[in-house]
């Protein structure tokens, strides 16, 4: 069986996206035996442009464009939207260049379909770069041949034409055609060289840069059955699926008899998986119980007693982690990951030396819409699966893999997708489904109840940052020193728990050292929205301002001297091998940090009592953001956020205004939210928490006005899924540091730190 | 066993086990997939609807408690006026991210309005905290019920 990579969020293997190639869908062997999928520009191949004789009335651009002679557009969204707006966002690039107009679009959702489409997932804030460019140009080829097609008809000079909103016209003998009209035509024609076609002028742009709101919004607010747990089909049963609370423990025995005795039960079996992949998001041992319906399945598991295989997971808890953390903290660490300049004699020189150490916890994603699936194993040996998945392709070779299935005896049906936040890059309940469909023969839908969910997650890792910072005699930063401790699978790092290299102040502090040490964690760890900055910004930024505190320096001013003067910076090599990631740029930092302190007032700040304004800065997933926050306390301790303002560079264009404030205002109140209510508990190897009544989500009263500004540069757009997040953690708690003299160094934010 | 119904205006027979959440019901007797599940326990509001025209959660109401009073859900908001206002509001601000909470923003909205035609932003806070966003529209839901209320939609809470 050809056993074919998937391409997980963040996987240092198997990627290969390259921005600066001209490159096509291919497939080659891979190294230990298996068939690669490559995809560099996703979807746009050469051979995809060609006209599909299938279709002779029709015009079909590659896989995303259908002009039908009515003048209707159809255009793919090839990518999962999980409220992200990219069955919006990547359309709209498509109908500009292609010049109509967005009222006569209709989008639907692709089929997954690695030959057609590449990879196709939502993550890693990775649409906007990778599709920015091949998407306008898939429309700017469809409106060159619509061009093509009417001066062939016309028989008049190239050039002499012109299209407007769907319509070609040729103004010197006032004829006019429509897409319409010119689509069987224009399908006859061969395909432009994608990167040779002419591309708008931004500031001819009527639909790029314009509200735009979200193609799916009627039908969802009209009840329509969008997501994955709204699927269904005919002779259709429920199943649940309990695994161990100790992650990727084998079933031994369950009491099986009683529970197919439950009203609508229909049966119940352990379905056998592999141990390891409770780490990789693949099938593990579990107890499937199937139903007429889903509240009898999920009411069956009350009585549902199983004999897990016993492993020795006392050492396994959040509370034994933070001892051994804190215990680790004055040793040296295990490995230097980075080391600059002279460290030793930079802090034996030191006029000052600041030191303090940072905690942040688990956290879980908590998607509203919890895990689900639905699949229909059929007689044929064929798979069909509707799967609200954020890496539906994946999710296709998992499947494949697991059930040792052709991949072509697989279809994965993308759905809406209710909150992605980087969990449903892993496609556990998807194989979960589809293996419980093969097993019972009939199709399924797998729902998770709230406790599965939350306690068989890809967690946000912990982290304990141990820092060391030294000052010269006028307050300067002269070395700085982390002891990060985090956590390893397998005595490797864990997903996401590992500390970028180039984690400011490295680079910019003339000595300084990163140091890890891990403890060796049993819980699976994963994408979680700002992956790595989500916790680290908090520990970092934090202790910046610390030391600008103590150093008798202003934050802002200390950041700017920092980062020093507008210059670029090569990036280091990047986390997906052939991203040409672009370099860092000083001159952006001080954009954003400078914009933000003008628009908040930062330097003519007179704040009352127990109120105070924090700043932070954070570069990830190539946007900058900086972002400050009003905060006050009272008595009791308990924080107000009064407002937040911050500061987005994301390159040249905003693609939908609509999407784009939204999801800046919502990704910086997620981690503001994190910041005030959660820590996942572990404890004996299992999550303890089991729904929102100890694992808090923000509610509206707690949301603070955002005051969201785009500073717009000459830089290519990158995307906004997460970057808005990482920073206001910390500058939520340096403004409580500036209301109170408190520094919180642990969260979510303990109350009784800040009582007066 | 069979229990009567009135959901969105319209008589229904529906024959299931007592303790049958109304939830289940709704989505999967009746089809009516806007309603959605979230937490199963009240926590999170994404099972909304309004009985009688207030706001319950449909997780933790079992048909045997529904009885004869009027169920509304998302598929038959607009049968009111105020229903019509507050999903246009949504539409035109673009109010949803992922989309799943917002039958039940709606909903508890809706139901806010038709109580209160003007609220502030604390009559706000008050009514729309049972109802999270995992996505964290909050700016945008504030803004669109004020605009469905008439009101200007700028947030006037003291900064």
């Amino acid at each position: 069986m050809a056993r074919i990579s998937p391409v997980l969020p963040g996987s240092r293997a198997g990627t290969s996206f390259d921005l600066s190639r001209r490159a096509f869908l291919s497939t080659s062997l891979a190294a230990g035996g298996g068939l690669m999928l490559s995809v560099s520009l996703p979807g746009i191949a050469g051979a995809a442009l060609e006209p599909q004789p299938a279709q002779p009335s029709a015009m079909r651009l590659g896989a995303y464009i259908l002009i039908a002679p009515d003048g209707l557009v159809t255009i793919m969204a090839r990518s999962p939207d999980m409220g992200q707006g990219m069955k919006t966002t990547l359309p709209m690039i498509i109908a500009e260049e292609l010049d109509v107009p967005w009222t006569s679009v209709h989008v639907e959702n692709a089929p997954v379909n690695p030959a057609l489409y590449g990879m196709q997932f939502s993550y890693g804030s990775m649409n906007t770069p990778l599709q920015y460019d091949p998407m306008r140009r898939a429309g700017a080829a469809g409106r060159q041949m619509m061009l093509t097609a009417a001066t062939r008809l016309w028989q008049v000079p190239a050039g002499e034409c012109e299209t407007d909103q769907g319509v070609v016209h040729h103004r010197a003998s006032g004829r006019r055609a429509s897409y319409g009209e010119l689509a069987s035509r224009a399908a006859r024609l061969p395909a432009p060289d994608l990167m040779e076609v002419p591309l708008k002028d931004p500031k001819d742009y009527k639909i790029i840069g314009h509200f735009t709101p979200q193609v799916d919004a009627p039908r969802v607010l009209s009840g329509e059955p969008l997501f994955g747990i709204d699927q269904s089909l005919p002779g259709m049963l429920y199943a649940v699926y309990e695994k161990a609370p100790v992650f990727g423990s084998r079933a031994l025995s369950a009491n099986l008899d009683v529970i197919k005795a439950q009203p609508g039960v229909r049966d119940a079996f352990i379905i056998h998986g592999e141990p390891a992949e409770a780490m990789s998001g693949g099938l593990v041992d579990g107890v499937a119980i199937v139903a007429d319906r889903w509240h009898q399945a999920n009411r069956a598991l009350d009585l549902l007693q199983v004999k897990w295989e016993p492993r020795d997971v006392s050492q396994q808890a959040t509370a034994v982690f933070e001892r051994q953390a804190a215990a680790l903290a004055d040793q040296a660490p295990r490995q230097i990951l980075r080391r600059d300049g002279d460290v030793n004699q930079a802090f034996h020189q030191a006029a000052k030396v600041i030191e303090a150490s940072y905690a942040y916890p688990f956290l879980s994603h908590a998607t509203l819409e919890p895990m689900n699936c639905t699949a229909w194993a059929k007689r044929d040996g064929s798979l069909e699966i509707w799967a609200p998945s954020q890496a539906p392709t994946a999710a296709l070779m998992l499947v494949a893999r697991t059930l040792r299935l052709d991949p072509a005896k697989v279809t994965v049906h993308m759905t809406r997708v209710g909150g992605g936040f980087g969990r449903r890059g892993n496609n556990d309940y998807v194989v979960e489904a589809a293996a419980i469909s093969q097993r019972i023969g009939q199709p399924v839908k797998l729902l998770w109840n709230r406790r599965q969910d939350m306690q068989h997650d890809f967690y946000r890792p912990a982290g304990y940052n141990h820092f060391r910072g030294a000052l010269d005699a006028r307050g300067n930063l002269v070395a700085f020193a982390d002891h990060f401790v985090s956590f390893s699978h397998g005595g490797e790092v864990a997903v996401c728990a590992d500390l970028p290299l180039e984690m400011f102040p490295a680079g910019f502090v003339p000595n300084l050292q990163y140091g890890q040490t891990l403890i060796e964690l049993g819980a699976p760890t994963g994408h979680w929205r700002d992956p790595n900055y989500n916790g680290l910004a908090f520990a970092f930024e934090s202790f910046i301002d610390e030391l600008a505190h103590a150093g008798g320096r202003d934050p802002l001013e200390l950041r700017l001297q920092l980062y020093g003067p507008p210059r670029t910076i090569p990036a280091p090599a990047s986390h997906m091998p052939g991203l040409r990631v672009p370099p860092f740029d000083t001159a952006r930092v001080r954009g954003v940090l400078q914009l933000v302190a003008e628009k908040a007032g930062w330097a003519k700040r007179r704040l009352s009592p127990r109120t105070g304004m924090g700043l932070a800065f954070c570069y990830s997933h190539f946007g900058y953001v900086a972002e400050i926050i009003k905060a006050s306390v009272d008595e009791r301790g308990i924080p107000r956020i009064h407002k937040v303002w911050a500061a987005v560079d994301i390159g040249r264009q905003i693609i939908n205004p609509a999407g784009a404030y939204n999801q800046a205002q919502g990704a910086i109140l997620d981690g503001l939210g994190s910041a005030l209510h959660q820590a996942l508990t572990i404890k004996d190897g299992a999550v303890v928490d089991s729904n929102f009544n100890t694992f808090g989500l923000l509610r509206m009263r707690e949301a603070p006005p955002v005051e969201v500004h785009f500073r717009l540069t000459d830089n290519p757009p990158t995307g906004l899924g997460e970057p808005t997040l990482a920073p206001s953690m910390p500058a939520l708690t340096n403004a409580l540091f500036a209301a109170t003299g408190k520094r919180i160094r642990r969260l979510p934010i303990d109350a009784e730190l800040l009582r007066s | 066993m069979p229990y009567k119904i009135t959901v969105n205006g319209a008589n229904r027979t529906v024959d299931v086990e007592a303790d049958t959440p109304l939830l289940w019901v709704l989505r999967d007797e009746l089809g009516l997939k806007g309603t959605k599940f979230g937490c199963g326990m009240s926590f999170c509001g994404a099972c909304t609807i309004h009985l009688n025209g207030k706001p319950a959660r449909s997780c933790i109401t079992p048909i045997s408690s529904v009885g004869d009073a009027a169920i509304t859900t998302i598929e038959g908001i607009e049968a009111s006026e105020v229903g019509q206002r507050v999903k246009a509001a949504w539409l035109a601000l673009d109010v949803m991210q992922c989309g799943y909470c917002q039958s039940g923003q709606v909903l508890a909205a809706t139901a806010l309005l038709t109580r209160n035609p003007h609220p502030s932003d604390a009559d706000i806070d008050r009514a729309m905290s049972g109802n999270l966003c995992r996505c964290a529209t909050y700016t945008r839901i504030r803004a669109a019920i004020k605009q469905a209320a008439g009101l200007p939609t700028t947030d006037t809470r003291e900064v």
